[in-house]
């Protein structure tokens, strides 16, 4: 079947989680995720979801309770933004290392101070490096699908990973879009219930998280490197099978007007289909301009973005977060250390804008493009541009 | 086990870097980290058992003569046993090796 339903991203994401029958979320509301968690409790206590509902007190006990329920074998999630996804930051590394699947929507939040609950990337990219796949979604379809995807890529025995899925809070979790929903046989069919291979059991005892010295840290955190880098072919091979059943395809790199343009657009999550807008009017008006958007950012596909920017002459990339301080924007100098060795590179140039909430248009896109391009030609004394900021 | 410390590699890890040989930590010789040794003067030992009790290594166990000590496997040294010790049969001296 079909049919579009005109839905809240925030509700069909949790409807998503019902088709994947989760049997253990255990999670703590805070904007702009609430409307998840809160379906998922409404859908447990109707008795429509038959999984645990685990109300805790904060997202640092949230992770520590999907800790447990994955180390039980349970299918396990959760979700959470901004604050709270720092709170948890700790546990985060628990997981990944420990290799317990479980899936964990992100519903992408500035982080304070001024508090703000409205959306960037700075949550994002401050949990870069705990070892999770994290895949940036730019609609509600993209969620929905990523969400069933991701549990099928954790749970698969030459994984064993938790996945984050990211999406622009507000932005996506908000909004009402037309969302097709798998049913529920063939979601079934392309999730089938799973065994993880060494759940907690009293007849069969193991220890989980047990203490590395100096001996074994190293060959464990070489482990879990490795781990995650070769989940990129399941990831990929999740995406084709998913895309043969239900006929939408993901990719690493996603490609608009990509292939052959000169002058490229980097963007992630939301923001990426204002400027798809901007790609189109800019093409129209005699302009020689293409999009690329990073679909997975972690694995980092270096294989896949660099067959992507080859033949182009400037690469703009545009972050939604600041890393303080140093390169400023977080991808664009992930996207520069990645074409370094490279003989033939395009010009890279950075943009951040678009932060704690603020809108790019689309002819904010068109002025960053027009202006990434003279940069590229002129140079500049910055590490990287702020676009709209009032001086 | 099969391999000594230096000899695995991250190969012969268990996914997650489980533990799946019950009771393995036995094999910690946590008596490395110690500086000092607890000796003992049994002649004034009352067996009561109060250092077995304070013991936060629970290294401590009855020898044949049912006087309480340390497993120097496991004793780190720590000298709560001899604060704890009211008869004062035990004294804390430096490891010289």
């Amino acid at each position: 079947m079909t049919t579009r339903v005109g839905v809240e991203v925030s509700i069909a994401i949790a409807d998503a989680v019902k088709l994947c029958n989760a049997d253990v979320v255990a999670a703590y509301p805070i904007t702009p995720q609430t409307h998840i968690v809160e379906h998922l409790a409404e859908l447990v206590a109707n008795g429509e979801l038959d999984a645990e509902y685990i109300p805790v007190e904060s997202e640092h006990s949230a992770m520590s309770a999907c800790v447990g329920a994955a180390a039980a074998g349970a299918r396990t999630f959760t979700a959470t933004a901004g604050q709270g996804l720092e709170l948890m930051h700790e546990v985060l590394y628990i997981p990944s290392a420990m290799q317990l699947p479980m899936v964990m929507a992100v519903a992408n939040r500035a982080l304070s101070s001024p508090l703000s609950v409205w959306g960037d990337h700075s949550d994002l990219m401050a949990v870069r490096d705990t070892g999770w796949i994290q895949i940036v979604v730019e609609n509600g379809q993209q969620a929905v699908d990523n969400i069933i995807c991701a549990f099928r890529i954790a749970e698969d025995k030459r994984v064993l990973l938790p996945v984050m899925v990211h999406l622009d809070g507000f932005y996506l979790t908000h909004v009402i879009e037309p969302i097709i929903f798998p049913e529920q046989g063939d979601v079934d069919k392309f999730l089938p219930s799973y065994n993880y291979p060494f759940p907690l059991n009293p007849d069969k005892p193991v220890a989980m998280g047990d203490f590395g010295p100096p001996f074994i840290y190293t060959e464990a955190k070489w482990m879990q490197e490795m781990n995650l880098r070769a989940s990129k072919k399941v990831i990929m091979e999740c995406w084709n099978k998913f895309g043969k059943a239900f006929g939408r395809q993901y990719l690493p790199v996603e490609k608009y007007h990509s292939d052959g343009a000169s002058v490229l657009l980097l963007t992630m999550g939301c923001f990426s289909e204002t400027a798809m807008v901007a790609i189109d009017e800019l093409k129209a008006e005699g302009n020689d301009v293409g999009q690329i958007r990073l679909r997975l950012w972690r694995p980092f596909p270096f294989e896949e973005f660099r067959q992507a920017v080859k033949d182009a002459d400037v690469l703009i990339v545009l972050d939604r977060a600041i890393s303080f301080g140093g390169p400023g924007g977080v991808v664009a100098s992930e996207v520069k250390a990645a074409l370094y060795e490279q003989d033939k590179k395009p010009k890279v140039v950075s943009f951040v804008a678009g932060l704690g909430g603020r809108d790019i248009t689309v002819s904010g896109f068109k002025e960053i493009i027009q202006k990434g391009i003279e940069i590229s030609r002129t140079g500049s004394e910055n590490e990287y541009e702020i676009y709209g900021v009032r001086e | 086990m099969a391999k000594s410390e230096s000899e695995i590699t991250w190969k012969d890890l268990e996914i997650g870097c489980i533990v799946t040989e019950p009771g393995s930590a036995r094999q910690y010789e946590t008596g490395a980290w110690r500086s000092q040794r607890p000796t003992y003067d049994f002649d004034k030992c009352i067996k009561c058992g109060i250092c077995q009790l304070y013991c936060p290594e629970g290294c401590i166990e009855q020898n044949q003569d049912g006087y309480f000590e340390a497993n120097m496997f496991y004793c780190k040294g720590c000298g709560i046993c001899a604060r704890e010790c009211w008869p004062r049969v035990i004294t804390m001296v430096e490891e010289e090796e």
